[in-house]
C-alpha cells in the first residue's frame, strides 16, 4: 500500500545542531503509527517539519505523493494534515464553541465570510455539538478556555485538531501532563479515532504506545534509528538499549 | 445522537453574541437626541464623530486583530487629502460618492502597505507605521501643488449631500451626515466582527500559531483587515474634509495617531464602542481642559492617561473590562444561554 505521508532523507540544523538528519518515514493509510525516542531525540521538529511550521533543510515530504515540502502550515490543513500541540497551544480569549466553531467554519471554506453571523449554518452547528460531545466538553462550554481546568483544555487541544477532519492525525504527546485519572478519558478519544484517520502518534508512555500502535519507529539524535511492528521494536535489542532500557531498567 | 437542548444552546450562544444590547439601543437614542437637543454644539458633536469612526478603524487591528499603530493617520490623511482634491476640482462632488471613493483610496493605500507593516513583532510595527506616516506627511509637505503645503488646501466648496441638503454654517448637515456615516461603518463593523472572518482574526491574535495550524492564512486575513481599517479611517479622514471644508498637513500627523490611540485606550478596545466613547470622553477632557487653562491641557491628558495605565496595570486595552462585565450584568445576555432564554427566540434571527 502506498504511505498517505512520507518523508525522504529529511534534515533539519539549527545553526550547528542537527535536530533531524535523514528521517526518512512512511506512514501507511489508516496506520496507528508511533514515534518514540528519549527526550530531545527531534520527534517535535519531526512534527514541526511535517506540519510546515519548520522547513527542512534538505529533503522532501509527500502528501499521497505530492510533494508538500514548501507549502504553508494553513496549506497543509487544507490538504488534511492536522496537529496538537505538546505544550497546549489554545485560544485563551475564546470559548470552546468559538474555538471549535473557528476550526468547524474554516474547514468548510466559510473563513473569509464577513457578512453572516458564525452560527448561521445548521451544519456548522451540527458540528460543534458532534465535537462538544464526543470530547465533553458540554459543561464548560460557555467558559473563557483560560479557566478551564487543565484536562478539560488538553480535551479542547485535541478536539480542536479534530474538527479540521484531518486525514493524517499528528498527536504531540497528547496526554502530556494530564493527571493519571484523567488521561483514560483522552486515551478514549484517541483509540475511538475513525479508522480511516491516520494517526501519527507521539508519546513517551509506553503502555500506551505498544496498546495503541500497529507500527513503531525510534528516533535517536534526531536519525531514525528502528522502525517496524510493535513486536519487533520491542525485541530490538538495540532499542532496549538506548531506550527502552532507560525508562524501563532504571 | 444529538442532544436537543445542547444543539438549542449553541446556536443561540452563537447568535446572541451578535445580538443588540439595549445599551447600544440607547446610545444610539441619545445620538439621534442629541441632533435635536445639542443644536448649538453641532461643531464640536462633528469632530467627535469623525474622531470616533477613526478610533474605530483602530479598534479593528489593534482591538480584533492585535496590531498596533502609531501611524494610523496615514489612512486618515491620504484620504483627506484625496476628498479635498475631489471636491476642488468638481472630480466627484457628491459628498456621499466622493467619501466612498476617498474611502476605498485609503483602503489600497493600507493594502499596499499592509506588506511591510505586518512583518515582525509589536515593537517593529509600531516604528513601521510611524514610519510610513511620516514618509507620507513628508511628501504632502514637498508636493505643494497638489496638497497646499504648509497652508493646507483651500477654497474647497462643497456640494450638498446627495444633491439635497446643503451643508450650513452651524454645521446642522455636517453632524447629521456624519452621525448617518458613523451609525453605517458601526453596522457594517457589527458584521465583521460577529462573522466567521471577524473570529478568524481574534484568533490570530490570540494565537497565531494554532491558528495557522487550524488552516487560517494568518498573513492573509491580517492584510484583508488591516485593508479594511484604513479603509475606515480613511472614511473618517475623508469626512473631516467635507465637514471642515479644509485640509492641512496635521491630518497626518503622529499627533493625529497618537490622539486616536488614546482615544481608544480611554474607551476600551474590542468591543466596537471603545472608539466612540473614547472618542466623546477625550474630546469633553479637551474642550473643558482648554477652556480650563489653555496652554497645559495636555498635562491633564497625559495624567488621565497615566491613571487609565495604572488601573488597567498590564491590561491597558482592557482596563474597561470589569466596567463592561457589570454593565452586561445589567443586559440579557447576562442570563446564562441555555437555561433562561425561552426556546421560542431561538430562530428570531
Amino acid at each position: 500500500m502506498a504511505p498517505v505521508l512520507e518523508t525522504i532523507g529529511l534534515v533539519k540544523r539549527f545553526g550547528g545542531i542537527t535536530a533531524a538528519s535523514d528521517v526518512s518515514l512512511q506512514i501507511e493509510k489508516g496506520a496507528r503509527h508511533a514515534l518514540i525516542g528519549p527526550n530531545g531525540a527531534g520527534k517535535t521538529t519531526v512534527v514541526n517539519l511535517l506540519t510546515g511550521m519548520l522547513r527542512p533543510s534538505e529533503g522532501q515530504i509527500l502528501l499521497d505523493g505530492h510533494d508538500i515540502t514548501n507549502s504553508e502550515p494553513h496549506m497543509r490543513v487544507r490538504r488534511g494534515i492536522a496537529r496538537t500541540f505538546q505544550i497546549n497551544q489554545l485560544f485563551a480569549e475564546l470559548t470552546p464553541i468559538e474555538a471549535i466553531g473557528l476550526a468547524v467554519s474554516e474547514r468548510m471554506g466559510m473563513g473569509r465570510q464577513w457578512w453572516r453571523l458564525v452560527g448561521r449554518r445548521p451544519e456548522v452547528v451540527e458540528d460543534i455539538i458532534g465535537i462538544i460531545e464526543q470530547f465533553q466538553l458540554a459543561d464548560v462550554m460557555y467558559d473563557r478556555t483560560a479557566i478551564l481546568p487543565y484536562g478539560k483544555q488538553r480535551l479542547l487541544e485535541i478536539a480542536l485538531a479534530i474538527a479540521c477532519r484531518p486525514r493524517v492525525l499528528l498527536l504531540d504527546e497528547p496526554a502530556a501532563g494530564v493527571p493519571e485519572a484523567e488521561r483514560h478519558e483522552i486515551l478514549t478519544t484517541v483509540a475511538s479515532l475513525p479508522k480511516d484517520v491516520t494517526v501519527l502518534l507521539i508519546e513517551h508512555d509506553m503502555d500506551l504506545v505498544f496498546s495503541f500502535a500497529d507500527r513503531i519507529s525510534v528516533l535517536v539524535n534526531g536519525a531514525l534509528f528502528a522502525d517496524g511492528t510493535p513486536d519487533a521494536v520491542a525485541r530490538d535489542a538495540r532499542v532496549k538499549a538506548v531506550y527502552l532500557g532507560e525508562t524501563f531498567d532504571a | 445522537m444529538m442532544s436537543r437542548p445542547l444543539q438549542e444552546g449553541v446556536s443561540r450562544y452563537l447568535v446572541d453574541r451578535a445580538r443588540w444590547h439595549p445599551l447600544e439601543i440607547a446610545f444610539w437614542v441619545v445620538a439621534l437626541a442629541s441632533v435635536f437637543l445639542l443644536s448649538g454644539k453641532h461643531l464640536i458633536l462633528t469632530e467627535i464623530v469623525v474622531l470616533a469612526l477613526f478610533a474605530l478603524s483602530l479598534d479593528l487591528i489593534l482591538g480584533y486583530s492585535g496590531i498596533i499603530s502609531l501611524g494610523h493617520a496615514a489612512y486618515f490623511g491620504f484620504a483627506g487629502y484625496v476628498a479635498g482634491r475631489l471636491a476642488k476640482h468638481n472630480i466627484i462632488t457628491e459628498p456621499v460618492l466622493a467619501l466612498i471613493v476617498s474611502g476605498l483610496a485609503a483602503a489600497l493605500l493600507g493594502f499596499v502597505t499592509s506588506f511591510l507593516v505586518l512583518r515582525g513583532s509589536d515593537l517593529t510595527r509600531l516604528m513601521v507605521t510611524l514610519g510610513v506616516s511620516l514618509v507620507l506627511r513628508e511628501i504632502a509637505n514637498q508636493i505643494d501643488w497638489l496638497t497646499g503645503g504648509a497652508d493646507g488646501l483651500q477654497g474647497i466648496v462643497m456640494a450638498p449631500v446627495l444633491g439635497l441638503f446643503p451643508f450650513d454654517l452651524a454645521g446642522h448637515v455636517a453632524y447629521v451626515y456624519s452621525l448617518c456615516v458613523l451609525f453605517i461603518m458601526v453596522l457594517l463593523a457589527r458584521r465583521i466582527v460577529n462573522s466567521p472572518f471577524g473570529l478568524s482574526l481574534r484568533s490570530v491574535k490570540d494565537n497565531p500559531v494554532r491558528a495557522s495550524a487550524l488552516g487560517i492564512p494568518v498573513n492573509g486575513r491580517l492584510v484583508a483587515m488591516y485593508t479594511v481599517a484604513a479603509g475606515y479611517a480613511g472614511i473618517a479622514g475623508a469626512l473631516l474634509t467635507q465637514t471642515t471644508q479644509f485640509v492641512s498637513l496635521d491630518v497626518l500627523s503622529l499627533e493625529r495617531s497618537a490622539d486616536v490611540l488614546l482615544a481608544l485606550v480611554i474607551g476600551g478596545t474590542g468591543y466596537l464602542y471603545g472608539g466612540i466613547i473614547g472618542a466623546i470622553l477625550f474630546k469633553l477632557m479637551q474642550d473643558y481642559l482648554a477652556n480650563l487653562t489653555p496652554q497645559y491641557w495636555q498635562f491633564w491628558i497625559g495624567l488621565v492617561l497615566v491613571i487609565i495605565v495604572l488601573v488597567g496595570r498590564e491590561r491597558l486595552t482592557n482596563w474597561t473590562t470589569p466596567v463592561r462585565a457589570f454593565l452586561a450584568r445589567l443586559g440579557p445576555r447576562a442570563a446564562h444561554p441555555v437555561e433562561t432564554a425561552p426556546a421560542s427566540t431561538i430562530d428570531e434571527r
